[in-house]
């Protein structure tokens, strides 16, 4: 995103604004676990879990803020999803 | 050229009249509140096509401003001391969505204690803000630097909102002959207003978005680069500015009887008239003090200080602000533009809520340069303390 004098943007520009800085912790997804009940994609605050073709999930990094209620709500019998730090 | 006995403020409500601006929004505070009087009546009579909105508090008033800068109109504001300092967040969003905005300033003192009279603690609270700061030594310059202000901000190099500080009640309210001129000039040199980006429904675009810790900084940069740009600008509209209406304005920073001078005085507003009275008496008793009158405050001239201040053995700076538990503001760049000079500044706050400067206060303070006593409020009542 060139930067616009005056901060001024476009509509539809919070898509190229990447708000995943602020993470300390990310989730990854073992799709070989996930049962597919879609509770994480519920749960998450921001929107950034998405269902694909194959009815796995994935977790869009760019919005993710890293705050780990997929982890957490993930059932008991799955925990597909695990928390892992950053290395920045 | 005809010269008017006018009213400061009434001066400048006539000349932001020849600016033609299409929004004029303020709120009335002593001692702005003849410009605004002055321009209310200017719209009612209809001697000015523009749409005066009367808002319930200076917030408002600059908040409106930045809405119809950002509709692309040109617009006025007019504001002193509380006023501006209710205003805070919404400078700093005009500056950071770089809206050319020009507003009067009539400096008074900061409450508390309350003092509805003249120091330039005001405008100095907004040093940090990305508006350009120019001061004005008397109602001539008050006025050409309004017309002169709209020329700078609006070039689509710099887009920058704009003080025009003049010294409250000894300018605002003071009677003196003034070259109001024609609209003839000032339509050839102002010109109309072409906005750089604008809102528009069939194109639609927000100010003042989020930036993420990805792009803040990058901002902030650019905005400074632009007050920097900034001072170039004023020296080159300032020039062609002298070639249309006969007064030159292409210096930040203005002599007097500084070519051989020993002492320096480094001062900003209508003091400096004072001062340049001053120095005609002590030259005639043989001192060789120089003036140096700084016209503009943001973007800080630290070269062109430097450059006219090298060959002197001292600096006394007039502060009419302080720093509190620092030094004056003007002292603090003085100091920073003549660093590794190895000339010392001495810095005097004085003046501080209306309290009078006279010649024989500006012969005391050089002095006290001369005997390497400074850093101080000059004229306490000890009395009282």
């Amino acid at each position: 995103m060139a930067l616009g004098i005056g901060c001024t943007a476009r509509p539809g520009n919070s898509r190229n604004n990447k708000t995943g800085s602020w993470r300390v912790f990310y989730p990854t997804m073992d799709t070989e676990k996930c049962t597919k009940c879609g509770t994480c994609q519920l749960i998450c605050p921001e929107g950034c879990i998405n269902q694909n073709s194959d009815k796995t999930y994935s977790i869009d990094l760019d919005f993710c803020k890293g705050c780990g209620m997929c982890a957490e709500e993930c059932p008991d019998k799955a925990k597909a999803i695990t928390m892992k730090m950053e290395e920045k | 050229m005809t010269m008017e006995i006018m009213e400061g403020s009434i001066a400048v409500a006539e000349t932001v009249r020849l600016c033609r601006p299409q929004v004029i929004s303020a709120y009335p505070i002593t001692p702005q509140t003849h410009i605004v009087e002055g321009l209310a009546s200017i719209v009612a009579d209809g001697r000015l096509d523009a749409e005066y909105i009367c808002v319930e508090s200076e917030f408002s008033a600059l908040s409106a401003c930045i809405g119809a800068s950002a509709a692309g109109s040109r617009v006025y504001s007019a504001t002193t001391s509380q006023g501006l300092a209710l205003m805070t967040e919404v400078v700093f969003n005009a500056a950071g969505m770089r809206l050319p905005i020009v507003m009067g300033i009539a400096n008074r003192a900061i409450s508390a204690p309350l003092s509805i009279w003249n120091d330039q603690q005001d405008s100095i609270m907004m040093r940090d803000s990305g508006w350009i700061q120019l001061y004005a030594e008397d109602n001539q310059e008050a006025i050409d630097m309004h017309i002169l202000a709209y020329k700078v901000c609006e070039d689509h190099n710099i887009l920058l909102p704009a003080f025009v500080c003049f010294d409250g009640f000894i300018l605002s309210h003071v009677f003196e002959p003034i070259d109001i001129p024609s609209q003839e000039l000032v339509d050839k040199f102002v010109g109309p207003f072409t906005p750089y980006q604008k809102l528009d429904v069939n194109d639609p675009i927000s100010f003042g978005m989020y930036a993420t810790p990805e792009y803040y900084l990058e901002f902030r940069y650019e905005h400074d680069q632009a007050v920097k740009r900034a001072a170039e600008a004023i020296k080159k509209y300032g020039k062609e500015f002298g070639e249309i209406f006969g007064r030159d304005y292409s210096e930040l920073v203005v002599g007097y009887k500084l070519e051989d001078a020993d002492i320096a005085i480094v001062a900003m507003g209508s003091i400096c008239g004072t001062v340049k009275d001053a120095i005609d008496e002590m030259r005639a008793e043989g001192k060789k003090v120089g003036l140096l009158n700084l016209r503009c405050f943001r973007p800080f001239p630290s070269t062109d200080v430097a450059k006219a201040l090298a060959h002197v053995n001292t600096i006394a700076v007039l502060d009419k602000n302080v720093s509190l538990g620092a030094k004056g503001a003007v002292a603090i760049e003085i100091k920073e533009a003549c660093y590794g000079s190895n000339i010392p500044v001495y810095d005097y706050i004085l003046g501080l809520g209306g309290r009078d400067v006279r010649k024989k206060d500006i012969k005391k303070i050089v002095d006290l340069a001369e005997k390497g006593e400074g850093d101080m409020f000059y004229g306490l009542r000890e009395e009282v303390l």
